[in-house]
C-alpha cells in the first residue's frame, strides 16, 4: 500500500530530478521529509516494482541509435514460448501482450539505426513469424504524468 | 551551452564521447540511491564529480537525456486500463490532428507510424490510460468526437500483460 509520502514522491519525481551535490536532500526538503527516508522509500518502490526505474531517460535517436515499435501475430498456444524468444533479445526494451490479431507489440532499441532491420530479421528467423515494423515518423507528445 | 549542442531535430544524433558513453552505461539501469549519486558515479568512472554533473546537465539540455526522474509502473498505480488507440486519418491532416490528440491530458504518447495496407490502415497511435477499460473506451470515444469526419476508422488494443520492460540498454 502507498501512503501519502509515497504518492508525493512518485508525483514529484516524474517531473524531474536536480543535478547537484545532494539532490535527494533537495527533493526531500521539498517533500518535507529526510534524505534517508526518501532514499529508503525509493529503494522500496523500486523493489516492489511500483516504479519501473529511477534515473535518466535517454533519447535513443539522439544517441545515434535506432528505435522502433514492432508487432507480431502469434497463435495462443505458442505465445509464451515466442515471448521468451523475443524477450531474450537485449534490443527488446518493452514487450506487451495486446488483445488483437497482432497480439505481441515490442519496442526495439539498437546501437545503430541499421541494426533495427537486422534484429527484425533475427527475430523472424528465431521465431518463424513475421515482424511488422512500425517506426515512428513523427512524435507529437510524450509526457503524461500518472497521479499516484 | 555551445551552438553545436543546441536542440536538434528528432532523428539527428548529438555528439557524445567515450566518457558520456560510460556515464550512460553506468546510469541506464538507474541513478545510484546514495546521498551524493553524481559523486558515486564519479568514483566509479574515476572522473571528477563536477565533470559528471556538467556532462549530465549538457546531455539534459541537448535532449540526449529526456529527463531524470521516476518511471512508475502504471499498473501498480491503479491504471489498469491501458489502451493503444490506433487511428486512420488523412496524411495531409495528421500533423495538426496529432498535436491536438497529443495535447489531451489522458494521452501519454502520440506518434505517426506507417500504415501496412491492406491489413493495417492506421497511421496515428495514441496511448490512452485510465483506471479501467470503460474509462479508456470513454476517452477514445471523446477523441473520435474531436476528430469527427477525420476519423476514418480506429481500434483500441488493450494490453493484457507486460512481457518485458527494461528500457533502453546500450551495449558495451
Amino acid at each position: 500500500m502507498l501512503d501519502t509520502l509515497d504518492r508525493a514522491i512518485i508525483n514529484e519525481l516524474q517531473g524531474g530530478f536536480p543535478i547537484c551535490e545532494s539532490p535527494y536532500a533537495v527533493v526531500a526538503e521539498q517533500l518535507g521529509t529526510s534524505e534517508g527516508e526518501l532514499i529508503s522509500r525509493l529503494q522500496r518502490l523500486l523493489d516492489e516494482k511500483i516504479l519501473s526505474r529511477f534515473g535518466p531517460m535517454y533519447h535513443a535517436e539522439r544517441l545515434g541509435g535506432g528505435l522502433t515499435l514492432a508487432a507480431m501475430a502469434i497463435p495462443d498456444e505458442q505465445f509464451d514460448a515466442v515471448a521468451d524468444q523475443v524477450n531474450a533479445f537485449p534490443e527488446v526494451a518493452h514487450n506487451y501482450a495486446r488483445e488483437h490479431e497482432l497480439n505481441m507489440w515490442f519496442v526495439l532499441a539498437t546501437e545503430t539505426p541499421q541494426r533495427i532491420d537486422e534484429v527484425i530479421r533475427e527475430i523472424e528467423a528465431t521465431t518463424g513469424f513475421n515482424v511488422i515494423n512500425m517506426p515512428k515518423e513523427e512524435e507529437f507528445f510524450i509526457g503524461l504524468r500518472f497521479e499516484a | 551551452m555551445s551552438e553545436a549542442l543546441a536542440k536538434q531535430p528528432d532523428q539527428e544524433a548529438c555528439i557524445i564521447d567515450e566518457i558520456d558513453r560510460a556515464l550512460i552505461q553506468a546510469t541506464q539501469t538507474g541513478l545510484p540511491l546514495s546521498p551524493h549519486p553524481y559523486h558515486t558515479l564519479a568514483t566509479a568512472l574515476d572522473i571528477d564529480a563536477d565533470e559528471v554533473m556538467r556532462r549530465m546537465q549538457r546531455m539534459l539540455e541537448s535532449g540526449i537525456i529526456r529527463r531524470i526522474g521516476a518511471v512508475p509502473n502504471h499498473y501498480a498505480l491503479g491504471y489498469k486500463g491501458n489502451g493503444m488507440s490506433v487511428w486512420n486519418v488523412a496524411d495531409e491532416n495528421i500533423t495538426e490532428l496529432g498535436k491536438r490528440i497529443g495535447a489531451l491530458d489522458y494521452v501519454s504518447h502520440c506518434y505517426q507510424r506507417p500504415r501496412h495496407l491492406p491489413d493495417w490502415p492506421y497511421n496515428l497511435f495514441a496511448m490512452v490510460h485510465g483506471h479501467d477499460r470503460a474509462e479508456v473506451a470513454d476517452k477514445v470515444a471523446a477523441i473520435a468526437r474531436l476528430l469527427g469526419s477525420d476519423d476514418r476508422g480506429h481500434e483500441i488494443l488493450f494490453s493484457s500483460r507486460i512481457l518485458k520492460k527494461t528500457g533502453l540498454r546500450l551495449g558495451s
